[in-house]
Formats: structure tokens, sequence, C-alpha cells
């Protein structure tokens, strides 16, 4: 018999200054709710913070919520130090205040998907689930 | 509590308002019967439920010099001004700030030519968390939500040409408002204009940052320490400026409902009365009359005015029974507001304008002191000179096209709007009793109540959205897949460089010596429990950086990580 597929861990992180949570920990109830394991970084994350606690704890999929602006340094950033880490195979997505001209950019940088304001939850869920599978 | 001693209707009104009543329900069940409700339960965004009708059954408990009364007279409910709107209009303030001092100095010169007429600072995430642009924690964020300020050369370039004695600044500004200030203070003596000339509000309100905002430096009790401090150093020193802004619109943006903003807002405020008493030793009515408010102003009208009246109420008899404030000043509660933010949608963003201008409606009828309202792009980046345009103007169409400023709280009196101010004020005290027994605030605070209920209540918001049970038009309703492109202000990323090489020059050019000592000082301070005020305005002067200050607060009181509540 096969061993049942294990839940999905998922880290939801606020990489910057920003304190603009309220994206942030609504995904975090949504993605418990869901089933995934959540880990739930809080605000004023360093990438490096990021990327070493996604690592230790084996996630398989980080979600990066910014809405300063900074996201065109942070995000590529922390895929950047993942990949560095030997941990490229974690998907990284993310979301918050990203005009469209920077999609591009951070699709290029390795940032998997990126969900605006007005995305229903669900819609997220079911991209995870589609597209992220439990890491071996 | 005394009273007229008189109901607010006479026996008999409210019996015949019962046979009409009976008879309304009669038509009501046979009209629903064939044209039914569009929907069964019909409630506030912040999901209060509403019913169909408002009678005089609904004010019949209600005394009208208890409960009601007159404009700058206890409880307050119609306003602390008696005059109103006549004399003067609430303030028009534009929230702004980005990329470089220059930057914004040329935006405030041009909101100032455009009918402005006070200033209101957006600072950076690096300024308000209290790094230095160089910081490696910046990185990437100078400039971006706001103006980018490291030493007191950058301020000076901030407030370039403006009458400090004229126009009143209100700075957003949290964790190391007593450095930004102190900068204020220091320009203002440069230019010549005396501390007790300048005016302006400080928001300087960490209790709600720990709860809503997570803009934090040190734990919350030293940061209550140092508010208490430039609210001591105010009272004697500066007695135009509102040294706090007790603030519920970031406790509101991060999804609380309207009663949940009211509550834990002025229990807040509660805290910081009782923190400076007790600490400082400052009889009540001596600082009480510099405190001010801000609130949020969202998107479902009644709700937000009955808001704004119950919280005057509320103050008022905080102040009067709970702190025996004797001098009316003290019960007045003045507050700014600023339009939601969170209402606006990225979505058909010409829509915007539309929420901005019903919300500020309902701010003027709530009886504000002073009034942003929001661009339409700002949910998008922060706003271009058009759009802050077309929001300014739309202050001063109310102001000046509506008549909703031409006579005192136009809503007072009615069945709705005072039912609805009762139910707030009734609900928001049961919750400021509840945090009274766990010992307060800053005690609710470390058991991570209000952060759990604001997200409950963000999280209930958000599913009603997907189930489509509330309605934002654009987004889960009318939309459409034509967006109309609007124009975005960009903050180039050179900004960064630009500021880090000021940065640079100041600290090559100033007296490095003078300023280790200042902060030697501001340490010692720190650790006696001395006011720091002073010693900050020493230090700024020296050009010590915002950093090199707020280490120093770091490294005395420790540093408050955010536990992730969820």
């Amino acid at each position: 018999m096969k061993m049942s597929e294990r839940k999905l861990r998922v880290m939801v992180a606020k990489p910057g200054l920003d304190g603009h949570d309220r994206g942030a920990r609504v995904l975090a109830r949504c993605f418990r709710d869901a089933g995934f394991e959540v880990i739930y970084t809080g605000c004023h994350q360093t990438p490096a913070q990021i990327a070493s606690s996604a690592i230790q704890e084996d996630v398989d999929l980080v979600g990066l919520s910014c809405l300063s602006g900074a996201h065109r340094y942070l995000f590529p950033q922390v895929v950047k130090l993942l990949q560095e880490s030997g941990a490229g195979d974690i998907t990284v997505i993310g979301g918050g205040i990203i005009p469209d001209q920077d999609f591009q950019k951070l699709y290029d940088a390795g940032i998997k998907a990126i969900f605006v304001p007005g995305t229903p939850l669900d819609v997220i869920v079911d991209w995870i689930k589609k597209n992220v599978k439990p890491l071996e | 509590m005394e009273g007229g001693g008189y109901m607010y209707f006479a026996k008999e009104v409210l019996s015949q308002s019962s046979e009409l009543r009976k008879k309304w329900e009669d038509e009501v069940r046979k009209v629903v019967s064939k044209v039914p409700d569009q929907r069964e339960r019909w409630s506030t965004v912040s999901d209060l439920e509403i019913k169909r009708l408002y009678t005089p059954d609904d004010m019949k408990d209600m005394d009208f010099v208890r409960d009601i009364g007159y404009p700058g007279q206890f409880p307050f409910l119609r306003g602390n001004q008696v005059t109103g709107y006549r004399g003067r209009y609430w303030t028009f303030r534009m929230f702004s700030g980005m990329g470089s001092a220059e930057d914004t100095n040329r935006r405030w010169h041009m909101l100032l030519r455009e009918g402005q007429t006070g200033l209101s600072t957006a600072f950076d995430f690096p300024t308000l968390m209290g790094y230095d642009t160089d910081s490696p924690k910046a990185r990437g964020e100078c400039g971006k939500c706001g103006v980018a300020i490291d030493t007191l050369e950058d301020f000076l370039q901030l407030v370039d040409g403006i009458p400090l004695d004229k126009v009143t600044t209100s700075m957003t500004i949290n964790p190391p408002a007593s450095v930004l200030w102190a900068m204020y203070c220091a320009a203002a003596e440069m230019k010549g204009v005396p501390l007790t000339q300048i005016g302006g509000t400080i928001q300087n309100d960490m209790l709600k940052e720990f709860i809503a905002q997570k803009t934090f430096m040190c734990p919350p009790e030293p940061s209550v320490k140092l508010i208490s401090d430039t609210v001591e150093f105010g009272t004697k020193y500066v007695p135009r400026w509102n040294t706090i802004s007790i603030s519920g619109y970031h406790i509101r943006e991060a999804g609380s409902t309207a009663v949940q903003e009211l509550a834990f807002t002025l229990r807040d405020g509660m805290e910081y009365v009782e923190d400076v008493i007790n600490r400082k030793g400052l009889n009540v009515d001596e600082f009480a009359p510099r405190l001010s408010f801000f609130f949020n102003s969202h998107i479902d009208f009644f709700e937000e005015i009955a808001k704004m009246r119950a919280a005057r109420r509320i103050w008022a008899k905080a102040m009067r029974d709970r702190y025996n404030a004797r001098d009316q000043r003290s019960w007045w509660m003045r507050f700014h507001t600023q339009t939601a933010g969170c209402s606006l949608t990225a979505q058909q963003p010409y829509n915007n304008v539309v929420r901005t201008a019903v919300e500020a409606l309902a701010a003027v009828l709530g009886g504000t002191q002073s009034l942003h309202t929001n661009s339409l792009d700002e949910v998008l980046c922060l706003p271009s000179d058009s759009a802050v345009q077309i929001a300014l103007r739309t202050q001063q169409i109310i102001a000046e096209e509506t008549g909703a400023a031409s006579t005192i709280d136009p809503l007072g009196g009615s069945y709705f709007i005072e039912a609805l101010t009762n139910e707030m004020e009734e609900q928001a005290w049961d919750y400021i009793n509840k945090i009274d027994e766990m010992g307060g605030m800053v005690a609710a605070i470390e058991k991570g109540f209000p952060q759990l209920e604001i997200s409950d209540a963000a999280y209930k918001f958000q599913r009603q959205i997907d189930a489509g049970e509330k309605i934002m038009v654009g987004v889960n309703k009318y939309v459409t897949d034509e967006e109309l492109p609007i124009p975005l202000l960009e903050i180039d990323d050179k900004v960064e460089e630009d500021q880090i090489a000021r940065l640079n020059a100041v600290r090559r050019k100033r007296d490095n010596k003078a300023v280790k000592k200042s902060l030697e000082d501001i340490k010692k301070a720190c650790k006696t429990g001395e006011n720091v005020m002073p010693y900050c305005i020493e230090a700024v002067k020296n050009l010590a950086s915002v950093q090199e200050i707020c280490d120093v607060y770091r490294e005395v009181y420790g540093e408050y990580r955010d536990p992730g509540l969820y």
C-alpha cells in the first residue's frame, strides 16, 4: 500500500521592513484551513532569515508578501539565497502591491506565481495544490 | 450620571408609533411574500446587523441632556466646536512623502499652492523602523513608501521654505518619534521660530503598532515610556504640539471591525493617560487637551459617522469619570481622519475617486477636525501629482459646494444614527472592560488578544468577499477585463544610492566626538529614566543619524520581534 502523501508544508513570509501583514495573516489562516502545515514568519525578515528558516523547516513552498515596493530587490534575493544553499527546489511565490510591469522581472528571477489584491483565496490554494508536491 | 430627567419621546408618541409599526409590519410581510428581499441579512461592512427601519422605539431609552446635548457641551456627541465648521473647515491635510527630502519638499509646496492647509509626512520604512538608508536591513526600501530621512540635514531640506510658525505639520512617525520630533524642534530653532510657536502632531502611538501596523523597535513597556517623555516635554515646552495621535486607522486597515477600531483605539488612549499620570506625575488636565486621535473612514457610510460620534462620547465620559479631568478641553476628542486605503481596488482604479468621496463625506458628517483623502492610485503606488490633486479637490468640493459643512452634526437625532451610535458605544465598552480585566492594553497585547480579534475579522471579511456575501465593485461583481490604464509614479532605485552618498558626506563633515558624546547622554537618560527629549535635540543638532539614536534605544531597552500571530 502506498503511504499517504504527507501534508504540504508552506511558509508565509514577510521580507523587508514592511508591516502591512493583513494579506499574509489572512493567507496563513487560509492555508491552515486548506490542510497545509503553515509556518508564518511574522514581519521584518531579511531574505537570508527567510531562506534559512525555509530550509530548516523543510518547507515545500515559500509565499512572500510585500506591500512597500521593495519586492523588486527582496523577492529575487530570497530565490537566489535558496538556490545558493541547494534548496532551489522550494517553490517561491509572491504577492502584494506588485505593478504589472514588474511581473516579468520577478518570473525571470524564479518567482513561480504572483497574486495581487482581489485574488480569491481559493485561486491561490488551487494553484498550490496543482503546482506544488511535497518534496522528497 | 446626571440627565435632564425626561425621555426623548413622550409615552403617547411611543404608543402611536407602536400602532403604526404594526400596520407597517403587516405591509412588509405582504410585499416580501411577492418581492423577497435580495438577501436575508443586511449588515455593515463590519458585519454589524442593520434593521430594515429605525423608529422612535430605537431611541426610547435616550435622555436628551445626558446622551445627546449640544456641540461644545458634555458629552460632545455633536462635536467639540460650538460653531461647527462655520469658523473654519477641517484642515485639508494630505499625507505625503516620497523619495528624497527634496522630492517631498517639492510635493509639499505644490499642495500648499493648491490650497492645502496643513502638512502631513509619510516616511519611508527605514526611517520608520529606526534604520539609516545604508543599513543592510534597509536595502531596496529607500524612499519607496515615504521620504527618507537620515539626519537633520535631510530634515532641513524637507522643511525648506515652509513657514514653521504658520503651517502645522503632522508626522506619521512611531518608534523614532522622539528623534524626528527633535529634528523638527531643532529645525525650528535654527529658523528662529521658538518652540512655543510651532504646531503639529507626531503620531507616536506605539500600542497600535504592536496591535496592527507592526512598525516597532523596542518592547511595549519602554515604548510607552518614550511616549510619556514626549508628552511631558510637549506639555512643558511645546504647548501647541499634539504629542500623540492615538490611531485607529491602522487597526482598521489591518482588518478590524469599526467597533474594534473604536474600542482598541480608545483603550490605547486610556493606557497613555494612565502612564503619563503614573510615571510623570502630571495632572491629567495638564496634558490631556493635547491628546489627539486618528480614525479611518471606511466605505460603510452610516457606521463611520456613528463611530466618530460614539468616540467623542466615550472619550468625554472616560476623561471626566474615569480620570477625573476637570478642564473641558480634556474631555474633547479631537481627531484626524483618513479615508480607507483598504476599501480601494486595483481593479478599475477610477472608481476609487467615488469611494473616497463617500468616505470623506462621512468623516465630515462625523465631525472630523482634519482629513486626508486617498488618491485613486494609492492602491498601486505612491500617488501621482494629478491623482493627489483630485483627492484634495474632493475635500474642497465637500467643503465649498455640498452644504455638508453648513450645519453641525446634521444627522444627529436620526433614529438610525442615534441607535447605531449607542450600539457601537455599548460594544466598545464591552471590549474596553474586557481589556481592563486583562490588566490593560500592554497586558492584552502580550496575550495577543487585540491582534487575534483583528485577524478573525479580517479573515471573515475575506471569506465573505470570496463567497460574494460582501461586494467590492470591480473585484467580485461588475468585473471587466478591460482596464483603463492609469499613470503610475515610480520611485527610482537611484534615490537609494544618492541618499547613501548624502549620509556618508554628513558623517565625514560632522564632529564625530560631539556625536558620540550626545549619544552617550541619551544612553544615560534611558538608563536613569530621565526624559530623553533634550538629549535627542542636542544629538540631532550634532548630526547624529536616526539609526545611531535608535541603536541606543535598542541597546538599552531591547528589541521587539513580531510574534507572528495569525
